[in-house]
C-alpha cells in the first residue's frame, strides 16, 4: 500500500513578525467547494470545459429580495432599476425584470437590448454622458426617463421634443460633495457651484422639457453610509427649491447605487464582513434621511439602481491550472487558463478562492497568472494556497457584476456562461466564442488576399 | 555533497542550518527527498524511488522534484551547479 501523497514543501521560518493579512492568509486555511447549488463542479467542467462563468438564479433572486425588502419596508414607494451596464445577459436581465426591476440603460445599445427583451419604453431609465439624438428621439417617443447630464443634452432634446411634438417629462442629474473622495463631479451638473440651478433655469426657459427629476450618484462601491444620507438631504432640498421657484413637481428621487458587494477590494485590509456596511444599514439611512426631510404627506418615488450589490455574488468562475512556476523571489506561480481578458475585475478585487477538492500540504504565498502572453495578466498578486497539482480548478467569486459586460475578445475566445436554475436546471446562457463570431466583421480587400498555393 | 551535509534536520521537519542561523520546516516528503539529495542520489533515482514509495505519477513527480530543488537553490541550502542533473 503506497502512502498518501502530498507535494514536497519547504518554508522559511520566521519568528517575531505579525501577518497582516488576517485569517485568509493562516497556512491551513482553506477552503473547498465541490459544488454550486448542489450541482457537480466536476459535471459542470466535463459539459462546458474551464474557464467557465456559472450563475445561480438562486442567489440573484435572494440577492435581490434582501435589497427589496430593506428599502420597502422603510418607505412606501420604491422602484428598483437594474443597472445594465453591470451584467447585461439576456438571461440575468430577464430574470431581475420578472422581480419587477425597471431597465437602466447608459447607451442606445443597452436601450435597445431592454427593448428587444420586451421591456417598455416607460419602464426604461436612460442615464450617460452621450445620447445620440437619434436614440433621444426613440426613447422619448417610447416614453422612457430621460436623466440629463450636459447644457447640450437639453438643447438636443429640445430640438428632438419640438420636432415630434412631445413634450417630455425629464430629470437632471446631479453632483456634489457627500464626504466621499473622489468626489464623482464629471457627469451631471454641480449643486454646490450653481451649475444645476442654471440647467433648471435653463430647462424652464426653454419650455419644451417637464422636468419631473433628480437623479444623482456619489460613487461606487461606497463604504460609508453616511454619504447617501448627505446624498439625499441636498436632493430633498433642491428639489423642494426647484418646486417652489420653479412649479416643476419632482416625482422621482434617483440615488443611484453604489453598494458594495462582499468582495476584497485591493488597498482594504479589512475583511469584507467587518468593512463593508449591510444592506439595511444603508437603506435605514436612506429612508430615515428622506423621511426627516420630505414635507408632510410627500412620498416622491425613491429609485435604486443597484448592480454589483445584487448580481457580484450570484457569480462564479471555475479556472484550471495549466502550469506551474517557481519565481526568482521564491514564490510560487499558476498558470490559469483565465486571465484579465476573463475577469477584467481583477484589477480592482483579491477574489475568494476556492479549490475542487481537499488538497493537503501548508499554504504557501502564490501568485496567480493568466494564459495571455502579456506582462499585465495577473488574477491574483497574492494568494495563499497549498501546492496545487496541475488540472486542479479554482473557482472564483465574487464575479458576477461587470465581468461578463468588460470582458475583452483579446487573445482568447470568451469562455461559455451558465445558468444553474432555481429547481436545479442547467443551461448555457452564452455560448463560447468561436473563430466566427470574430471575422464576421472583417473585410479583407481582394487585392490584399494571399496568393494559394497551386 | 556539499551544504546539504552541514544541516541539522530532525524527523520531525524541523530544519536548521548552523552556517546562516535560518531554520526551515519541511513536510514528509520533502524530508524524503532531501534525505536522499543528501545521500547523493541522481533526480532519476529519487523520481523512481518516490513513486514506489507514494500515491504519484512519474510526470508529477518529475515536476515536484525539480520544483523543490528550484527552492533548496533559493534558500540557499545547495549551490546553483549541484543537483541539475
Amino acid at each position: 500500500m503506497k502512502q498518501r501523497y502530498e507535494k514536497p514543501t519547504i518554508f522559511k521560518l520566521h519568528t517575531g513578525l505579525m501577518n497582516k493579512f488576517g485569517s485568509f492568509a493562516y497556512p491551513l486555511s482553506r477552503r473547498v467547494r465541490t459544488e454550486i447549488d448542489s450541482i457537480p463542479i466536476k459535471e459542470l467542467i466535463e459539459q462546458f470545459g474551464t474557464p467557465l462563468f456559472v450563475f445561480s438564479e438562486k442567489k440573484l433572486r435572494q440577492k435581490f429580495k434582501e435589497i427589496k425588502n430593506a428599502f420597502t419596508t422603510r418607505y412606501p414607494n420604491v422602484e428598483f432599476t437594474w443597472s445594465y451596464k453591470t451584467n447585461y445577459l439576456d438571461a440575468i436581465c430577464a430574470i431581475l425584470h420578472n422581480e419587477g426591476e425597471t431597465a437602466e440603460v447608459v447607451s442606445e445599445f443597452e436601450y435597445e437590448k431592454a427593448r428587444r427583451l420586451g421591456v417598455p419604453g416607460e419602464q426604461i431609465i436612460f442615464n450617460g454622458p452621450y445620447k445620440p439624438k437619434k436614440i433621444l428621439k426613440t426613447a422619448i417617443t417610447e416614453g422612457a426617463r430621460i436623466n440629463i447630464d450636459t447644457f447640450e443634452e437639453i438643447n438636443d432634446l429640445e430640438e428632438v421634443a419640438e420636432s415630434i411634438g412631445i413634450k417630455p417629462k425629464v430629470g437632471i442629474r446631479l453632483n456634489m460633495d457627500t464626504g466621499i473622495h473622489p468626489q464623482w463631479s464629471r457627469f451631471g451638473f454641480n449643486l454646490e457651484s450653481g451649475q444645476a440651478l442654471d440647467a433648471i433655469k435653463r430647462i424652464s426657459y426653454g419650455k419644451h422639457l417637464e422636468l419631473s427629476g433628480l437623479h444623482c450618484h456619489i460613487g461606487t462601491f461606497i463604504l460609508e453610509p453616511k454619504a447617501y444620507e448627505t446624498e439625499i438631504k441636498k436632493m430633498v432640498e433642491f428639489a423642494y427649491r426647484i418646486e417652489d421657484e420653479f412649479g416643476f413637481k419632482i416625482e422621482y428621487i434617483d440615488i443611484g447605487g453604489g453598494f458594495p458587494s462582499r468582495s476584497k477590494l485591493k488597498g482594504i485590509y479589512l475583511p469584507p464582513e467587518i468593512a463593508i456596511p449591510s444592506i439595511n444599514e444603508i437603506a435605514d439611512r436612506i429612508s430615515s434621511a428622506l423621511l426627516s426631510s420630505l414635507r408632510p404627506g410627500d412620498f416622491p418615488k425613491l429609485i435604486i439602481e443597484s448592480g454589483r450589490a445584487i448580481v457580484d455574488e450570484a457569480g462564479y468562475l471555475i479556472t484550471q491550472i495549466h502550469a506551474t512556476k517557481r519565481l526568482p523571489d521564491g514564490r510560487k506561480g499558476y498558470i490559469l487558463d483565465a486571465g484579465v481578458n476573463t475577469l477584467f475585475t481583477a484589477f480592482w478585487y483579491h477574489f475568494n478562492i476556492e479549490i475542487d477538492k481537499n488538497i493537503t500540504g501548508p499554504s504557501e504565498p502564490c501568485i496567480l497568472y493568466g494564459p495571455l502572453c502579456m506582462n499585465i495578466d495577473v488574477v491574483d498578486d497574492l494568494a495563499y494556497l497549498p501546492p496545487l497539482p496541475r488540472g486542479t480548478n479554482l473557482i472564483l467569486s465574487p464575479v458576477g457584476a461587470y465581468n461578463v459586460t468588460q470582458w475583452m475578445q483579446f487573445i482568447r475566445y470568451r469562455p461559455n456562461v451558465i445558468l444553474i436554475g432555481k429547481n436545479g436546471e442547467i443551461d448555457l446562457i452564452r455560448e463560447m466564442e468561436n473563430i466566427e463570431d470574430i471575422v464576421r466583421r472583417e473585410h479583407l480587400p481582394e487585392r490584399l488576399t494571399l496568393r494559394k498555393e497551386q | 555533497m556539499g551544504k546539504l551535509g552541514r544541516l541539522a534536520i530532525n524527523s520531525e521537519g524541523f530544519i536548521f542550518d548552523p552556517e546562516t542561523g535560518n531554520s526551515y520546516t519541511i513536510n514528509k516528503t520533502g524530508l524524503f527527498i532531501l534525505n536522499l539529495l543528501k545521500e547523493e542520489k541522481k533526480t532519476e533515482e529519487i523520481i523512481e524511488k518516490l513513486t514506489e514509495e507514494y500515491d504519484i505519477d512519474r510526470e508529477e513527480a518529475m515536476r515536484d522534484i525539480t520544483d523543490f530543488i528550484e527552492q533548496l537553490r533559493l534558500f540557499g541550502l545547495i549551490n546553483a551547479e549541484e543537483y541539475n542533473d
